[in-house]
């Protein structure tokens, strides 16, 4: 199976994925163990910093400046890269950023790229594209490796392998790297990890990354990681691509003491990631002696016109509204059907693919709340999945045609409701209509087209008196 | 200029028709009321570095001034450290008798993937994080030469460590942003969270990091 780009056409409906997730009890044994444990962590890690609300709020007004003034922003940089000695790019979609990045590599006439984790290159479906060129994208961080060895698809912004164990990767490395000997201990997994990648770090000609900051007035672009991988694409390679999303500008070198301390402490709970680099175009005598900036459109300009749904640009992609979210937690990221997975993605996806292309997303929610809690941040994912959920349904209405079950039922409703008298007789005609499905005082099965409604939940029955009832009857 | 530059900005421009065009970027205020500077004390704040270092299962020791060399060389010698990378200007005095400095004068990749490991100094270090931050200046060199041995010798003077991030962001204001000072932030040893979001030491960077904190 290949890393699939966005979905830009009808996907799986999530409820149908989830179901099939739901069923594997394996998956739910490492996602429930995984999440609850980072979910401590960060917990911890966020209560040492007594102006975590502080730091939030800055990272929102931070980005809301970024986003309202991105025009400037997008010039400035570009300006900056290019002073520094970089070239910038511009792609207006997948396409676009793909022949970009294969080009630069056909250009050097390298047959392997080295590739630092970046959910914006799976986005774009970079790696079945430089494969059809014939050059092998080498992905370098242990989760990434273990996903492309396994045929695997990512199912979490930071730990793409999130929902294998120990144990699984072992028979992996065993199978894929004829590592006969290997215990499941995590530390000699990723030492077979660095022996197999140490040689590709040494001879590769160009490495492909994402980026995590690009500052507008200098020019400086920073990736943050964990494993050194990063630092060795980076660094070594004589040819640096490096694929950004519009979104991720941030004003000036200032603003870094904001998020470097928001992202590191959301996403692996740590109070700082082993490491992080941050470049300016081209350093003499220290690393690539070329750097390509490519700046990512590919849908970002739809999600940044509607004025409600716009915050979803604000995300980090540090993952805690993933680790905190009830429904992630059980049904893994596969689920979503997309490269942005959880209740970030479930915004983030209808946005970026048209709501049309993933209907369903937007009620992948409890809507709880935890991942407005957790988000560093502050986007109000609730807020945001209920503004698409509006549109979702104004889009099927303006479709025309059959309205279906759900949507005769609102319009029914919406009638009822519009009257004391109409609501009153409903309750009435209701309790009559009800005695066929009410067991144990809850109906749990309805017929026909209204057993959606039934199918993960019971329903309650009207009361035998209402309020209104029985304060008639006082009098 | 390209089509692509052009039809982004126009897209972005038409998204964008809700905010006034007289708003700057400037007008979207930035509330910045978090931490800026961090009162502890001088040696309460080594103390939180040197305890936060450790954290990352970092090796980390206090040295008095004159007491560097020696704990230098005891360093290299408790690992068998026969050959050492160090920058053209990590001072002689660094460099432990018996032991051969690889002055990088353009080493080439195999040659640093083969030493024992680097000695360095730093720009700065952050006690809230247990931070080293290198910048490219005095005593570091360029960035593969921490990167490719596996063990990282850093020497960390006790006025160069700072109380929190923002103050670290402060002082290397002057030379971020400049081409030629490329920085890595270094918190412990090469580590990843990627199996079972457990943190595991020591995957493609140095697997093991040692700091010595300097007094003076």
């Amino acid at each position: 199976m290949t890393v699939e780009p966005l979905p830009t056409s009808p996907a799986v409906p999530f409820q149908e994925s989830a179901r099939v997730a739901l069923a594997n009890t394996q998956l739910r044994r490492n996602m429930g163990k995984a999440t609850q444990t980072i979910r401590g962590k960060r917990a911890n890690s966020v209560g040492e910093l007594p102006d975590w609300q502080e730091l939030r709020e800055a990272g929102r007004a931070i980005k809301e400046r970024v986003l309202r003034h991105l025009d400037d922003y997008l010039v400035q940089i570009e300006e900056s890269v290019r002073r520094a000695g970089g070239h910038v790019h511009w792609a207006r979609d997948a396409a676009e950023a793909r022949s970009i990045v294969v080009e630069i590599a056909k250009r050097h006439g390298t047959k392997e790229v080295v590739k630092v984790k970046s959910l914006t290159t799976d986005e774009i479906g970079l790696n079945p594209a430089l494969q059809a060129e014939g050059i092998e994208p080498i992905e370098t961080d242990l989760a990434e490796l273990i996903v492309q060895l396994a045929g695997d698809r990512s199912s979490h912004f930071l730990v793409p392998a999130i929902h294998k164990n120990r144990s699984e990767i072992r028979e992996l490395f065993k199978r894929k790297l004829g590592l006969e000997h290997l215990t499941d201990e995590p530390k000699a997994l990723a030492g077979a990890a660095r022996a197999h990648l140490r040689a590709k770090f040494l001879s590769a000609k160009v490495a492909v990354s994402g980026v995590n900051f690009g500052v507008a007035d200098s020019g400086t672009v920073s990736v943050v990681e964990s494993e050194g991988n990063g630092r060795m694409c980076l660094t070594l390679p004589e040819v640096l691509v490096s694929v950004m999303g519009l979104e991720k500008i941030i004003p000036t070198w200032q603003d870094f003491e904001v998020f470097l301390q928001l992202l590191p402490r959301s996403s692996t709970a740590e109070r700082m990631n082993p490491y992080t680099s941050l470049w300016t175009g081209v350093a003499r005598g220290d690393g690539p002696k070329e750097f390509h900036l490519v700046l990512l459109d590919n849908g970002r300009t739809k999600v940044l016109a509607d004025p409600m749904g716009r915050q979803a640009l604000y995300c980090i992609r540090c993952s805690a509204c993933l680790n905190i979210c009830p429904v992630y937690e059980r049904t893994g990221g596969h689920a979503y059907n997309s490269v942005y997975p959880g209740p970030i993605g479930a915004i983030l996806t209808p946005q970026l693919a048209g709501v049309d292309n993933a209907p369903s997303l937007p009620y992948a929610s409890s809507l709880c709340g935890a991942c407005y809690d957790v988000c560093p941040v502050k986007i109000n994912i609730p807020d945001v999945l209920v503004h698409l959920r509006g549109k979702v349904v104004r889009s099927k209405q303006q479709k025309g045609g059959w309205p279906g079950a759900e949507g005769l039922a609102m319009k029914f409703l919406a009638r009822v409701f519009s009257g004391r008298r109409s609501f009153e007789r409903a309750q009435r005609l209701g309790r009559l209509a009800q005695k066929a499905v009410v067991r144990d005082g809850v109906i749990s099965k309805l017929p026909g087209e209204l057993a959606g409604w039934t199918a993960m939940r019971d329903a309650y029955p009207v009361a035998p008196q209402t309020f209104r009832e029985w304060w008639e009857t006082r009098s | 200029m390209s089509q692509a530059r052009l039809e982004i900005l126009r897209r972005v421009r038409e998204a964008l028709r809700d905010v006034p065009a007289a708003e700057t970027a400037e007008g979207v205020a930035v509330p910045r009321d978090y931490r800026r500077a961090d009162p502890t004390p001088r040696e309460e704040r080594i103390a939180h570095f040197v305890e936060r270092v450790a954290e990352y299962r970092a090796i980390v020791r206090r040295v008095g001034a004159d007491g560097l060399a020696d704990a230098i060389a005891s360093a290299c010698a408790a690992r068998g450290v026969r050959t050492l990378v160090a920058a053209a200007d990590v001072p002689s005095s660094w460099i432990p008798p018996g032991v051969s400095a690889l002055r990088d004068d353009l080493l080439t990749n195999e040659q640093l993937n083969g030493a024992d490991g680097v000695l360095t100094g730093c720009a700065l270090g952050i006690a809230q994080t247990g931070t080293i931050v290198l910048d490219g200046g005095a005593a570091q060199g360029r960035r593969a030469l921490s990167l490719l041995p596996d063990y990282h010798l850093c020497v960390v003077r006790e006025d160069q460590v700072v109380g929190i991030v923002p103050e670290a962001v402060a002082a290397l204001a002057g030379s971020a942003g400049l081409p030629d000072r490329p920085q890595t932030w270094i918190s412990g040893p090469s580590a990843t969270s990627d199996i079972e979001l457990n943190r595991v030491e020591g995957v493609h960077g140095p697997r093991t990091l040692e700091v010595l904190v300097v007094a003076g």
